[in-house]
């Protein structure tokens, strides 16, 4: 581990989405006992731009090297998330977000006190994570500019010649000695009537 | 097909097939065997005196057996290339003793009786599947007789025998004594929507091709009687139905009912059908003069040495399976491969253009980036751990281990897709998954645990789907009580045992692993993977004295939120009845078999 962990966690309202059902200030103080958690901050849309800009000064302000967004999915928005982490100068996979917006305040509407519990339980499974999680990079690699076409039926025909008029180089491999497939078989070709070569 | 034989950046090897593939999106090596055609492809003028002077006579490929060619020929007058070819099988021999006729008769010097094979060897960033399909073989249903009368064909003999190009210079004529039938019948669903020795899944195209057929037989020949004996007639697309209706207007009968049987009929060549016509309830029967079977469409046999070499899939139909049947219906499960035409299921002309189009839009995209990004959801072997035993590159679905026999195992970042399998199969801790390392998921499982334990279920759930399921439940609002705590990986694959274990010990009344259903998983079949896995562990438990019923395994797709939550109060269900007992036990007895090695970070 390069450094000392210290999470910054950032609870989301999401209006009334998620403080609706779960008692966002009583997580707020649990996540305060946990260990490693430098801050704790609740945001009313933690997504929006000025959401964004309070975690990313909080960041800079308390030196924060890890974050936990507790909010919506991770599959809504974790790219967001991520990027606020890059612009802020952390590595973007220094995020774990919690999900109690769709995983709890959502199926748990008239339950708010056990949906409460159930968030706290999330927010420290995240952070438990986080404290754990290392800086990593994309992976980026060359292109070969040239395709293979297996097949010189009608499809890898269409096929070939669009990558070639794009200006790349292709290899049309066909088994048969000839193209065509089987559409070089038939007599005339439905909707239009017409013949097939 | 002219075109193709044009293109400045098209290099076109007939005759060739691929023999390997290795490397990984942007960078596949590609290794094929270009077969001898012994008629130099650029020389050759079509001239054809090659042809008179071969004394050997095959049937033809092209008309499907209908007539003959020679052991040097060109496959149909139109040929892209051009340039005849000599089937050396067929040929009588190659030295002048034998032989030899063709090459003295090329007055251009284009034959070259000695020619070999070649190998050739090039890189490429995407490579296109197509594949294509094959017409099903009616032999196998004895019923119609396919085979032993000769006035029963298959539609694709139908095509050979209307077209210009054809036998009989597109004369329709009855094999048995060349006569021009009085009456057709057609009989669709020929080997589909069946089963053995047919297919279960519509062939696509046989129903809008015999209204082709009845079209160009009433064009051409309006005095012949036609019938067609179909189940339902699938004429979807657009045109389509204006095309039956005329079909209807031109006199062509269509009768609901597929014959259980045909034989010989009353005069000479004709056949009698046995049908039931659903429609007024009765049997019937009619005679006619030739009988075209519809036949449906299977894929390639040469197919499957592709999908190996490629690493692909098959869906349960033959046909190659997609990244997602729905959103990425051209992209191969594996990155920079796409499919295009029939290979991945029957489709007309159309339909495999559109999607040979938006195939190579897809290769295009991905090329004209010049580098691509991926997550950096790899793996990382530590060299001091690995005991080289190849677990992990026998489940990785991508291959992506460089092996060599007694070293540590190398992953491929490149190839490695980010499920996780590998570090959840490797024995020896010796993986590390990143962003979904085993300390990290550890550390979940016993943060989810550190209290009020015998009131939770952990759920570990996939990514794709069954985490998908979670939020579109929560999107619903479908409601389900608030016990169990999710643990998400990009894989179910990614689950290892030892997380399991743990919430075992730590309590925990119920564990569920979820993830994709089997067609849907979106690391080809690491999800195999977790089913034997958690069989695995059924035993284990068992063994243990522990009931397996607390480890659940459900598969849900992304769509099934309401599906998710009947899951859930499912779970909640079965937590509540496990006894307090039945929990100290199970911590008791895990905590005994647990080597105190096997713990670390958390
Ligand atoms: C009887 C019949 C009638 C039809 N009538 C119509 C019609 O009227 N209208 C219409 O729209 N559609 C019609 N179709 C459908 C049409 O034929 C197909 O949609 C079309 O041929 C599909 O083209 P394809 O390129 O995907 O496959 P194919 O035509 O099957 O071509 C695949 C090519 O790949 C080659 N190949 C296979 N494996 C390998 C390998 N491993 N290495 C190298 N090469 C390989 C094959 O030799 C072949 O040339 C009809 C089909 C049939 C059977
Ligand atoms: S297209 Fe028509 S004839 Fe062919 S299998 Fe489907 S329903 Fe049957
Ligand atoms: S499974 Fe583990 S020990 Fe076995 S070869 Fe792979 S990394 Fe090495
Ligand atoms: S994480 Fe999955 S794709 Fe990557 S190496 Fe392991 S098994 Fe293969």
């Amino acid at each position: 581990m390069p450094d000392e962990p210290k999470v910054g966690l950032f609870i989301c309202h999401c209006g009334t989405n998620i403080a609706g059902t779960v008692d966002v200030q009583k997580v707020a103080e649990f996540a305060k006992t946990l260990e490693n958690v430098e801050h704790v901050a609740t945001s009313k849309y933690a997504c929006s731009d000025p959401g964004q800009k309070e975690i990313q000064q909080a960041i800079t302000e308390h030196s924060l090297n890890r974050i936990v967004v507790a909010a919506c999915t991770p599959r809504m928005h974790e790219p967001t998330f991520r990027a606020c982490l890059q612009q802020a100068g952390l590595s973007p996979f220094l995020l774990e977000m919690a999900n109690i917006r769709e995983g709890c305040s959502w199926v748990h509407l008239r339950e708010p006190q056990k949906a409460t519990r159930k968030a706290c339980d999330l927010v420290r499974m995240a952070v438990a994570k986080a404290r754990l999680l290392e800086p990593l990079t994309e992976r980026k690699f060359p292109v070969k500019q040239a395709a293979l076409v297996v097949g010189g039926g009608i499809a890898g025909i269409q096929a070939a010649l669009d990558i070639a008029d794009s200006g790349r180089k292709v290899h049309l491999v066909e088994k048969e000695p000839c193209l065509g497939g089987t559409m070089a078989q038939l007599n005339k070709t439905y909707p239009t009537m017409d013949c097939a070569i | 097909m002219a075109d193709v034989g044009r293109h400045p950046n098209i290099e076109l090897l007939t005759l060739s097939e691929v023999k390997e593939v290795s490397g990984y999106v942007g960078n596949f090596k590609v290794k094929v065997i270009r077969h001898a055609r012994f008629v130099d492809e650029k020389e050759c003028t079509a001239c054809n005196e090659c042809v008179d002077v071969c004394p050997q006579l095959k049937p033809d490929e092209f008309n499907l057996g209908l007539t003959q060619r020679r052991a040097i020929y060109q496959p149909f007058p139109q040929a892209i290339p051009a340039a005849y070819v000599l089937n050396i099988d067929d040929c009588l021999g190659r030295n002048p003793i034998a032989c030899g006729k063709c090459a003295q008769a090329c007055e251009k010097n284009c034959i070259d009786l000695d020619a070999t094979d070649q190998e050739l060897e090039f890189e490429v960033g995407t490579i296109i599947a197509a594949t294509g399909m094959e017409p099903f073989d009616p032999i196998g249903i004895t019923e119609f007789g396919y085979g032993r009368f000769p006035n029963v064909l298959t539609a694709l003999e139908f095509e050979r025998l209307a077209s210009s190009g054809g036998p009989t210079g597109g004369q329709v004529h009855r094999f048995s004594d060349g006569r021009k039938p009085e009456s057709i019948a057609f009989i669709q669903c020929v080997g589909s929507r069946c089963q053995e020795p047919g297919n279960p899944y519509c062939g696509n195209i046989c129903c809008m091709n015999t209204i082709k057929d009845t079209l160009v037989i009433k064009d051409q020949w309006p005095d012949i009687d036609v019938k067609v004996f179909y189940i339902d007639l699938r004429a979807f697309g657009k045109g389509f139905e204006e095309m039956l209706q005329r079909s209807r207007t031109r006199g062509v009968k269509y009768i609901r009912g597929i014959p259980g049987e045909i034989e010989n009929g009353s005069r000479n060549g004709s056949l009698t059908l046995h049908v039931e016509n659903t429609e007024v309830g009765r049997l019937e029967k009619h005679d006619v003069e030739m009988v075209v079977l519809a036949t449906g469409v299977q894929p390639r046999a040469q197919a499957k040495d592709l999908q190996q070499l490629l690493s692909l899939q098959l869906h349960p139909d033959g046909f190659l399976l997609e990244a997602h049947p729905k959103l990425q219906p051209v992209d191969s499960p594996v990155r920079g491969i796409y499919y295009a035409g029939c290979a991945e299921g029957p489709k007309d002309i159309k339909e495999s253009v559109t999607q040979a189009s938006a195939a190579a839009g897809r290769a295009v995209r991905l090329m004209s980036q010049g580098s691509i990004t991926a997550e950096p959801y790899t793996v990382a072997v530590d060299t001091d751990k690995c005991k080289a035993c190849g677990m992990c590159l026998k489940v990785c679905p991508y291959n992506a281990f460089d092996w060599e026999k007694g070293a540590p195992a190398k992953p491929i970042e490149a190839l490695c897709a980010g499920c996780g399998t590998c570090a959840a199969e490797c024995r020896f801790d010796a993986i590390t998954s990143h962003q979904f390392t085993n300390e990290q998921l550890m550390a979940q499982t016993e943060t989810a645990l550190a209290d009020d334990s015998q009131n939770k279920t952990v759920v570990f759930a996939c990514n794709w789907c069954s985490y998908a399921a979670g939020d579109t439940a929560g999107v619903s609002r479908f409601q389900y009580p608030a016990n169990q705590v999710l643990i998400r990986t990009m894989c179910s694959g990614r689950v290892d045992e030892k997380f399991v274990l743990r919430a075992f010990e730590l309590g925990a009344p119920v564990v569920l692993v979820s993830g994709c259903h089997f067609v849907d998983c979106h690391y080809i079949d690491a999800n195999r993977h977790t089913q034997k896995r958690v069989e695995k562990l059924w035993d284990k438990l068992e063994t243990l004295g522990i009931r397996p019923e607390r480890l659940q395994l459900e598969w849900i797709s992304s769509a099934q939120g309401r599906r998710f939550a009947e899951v859930m109060e499912a779970v909640e269900k079965l937590r509540s009845e496990v006894t307090g007992k039945e929990i100290a036990y199970t911590k008791r007895i895990l905590k005994q078999i647990r080597k105190p090695k096997a713990r670390k970070g958390a």
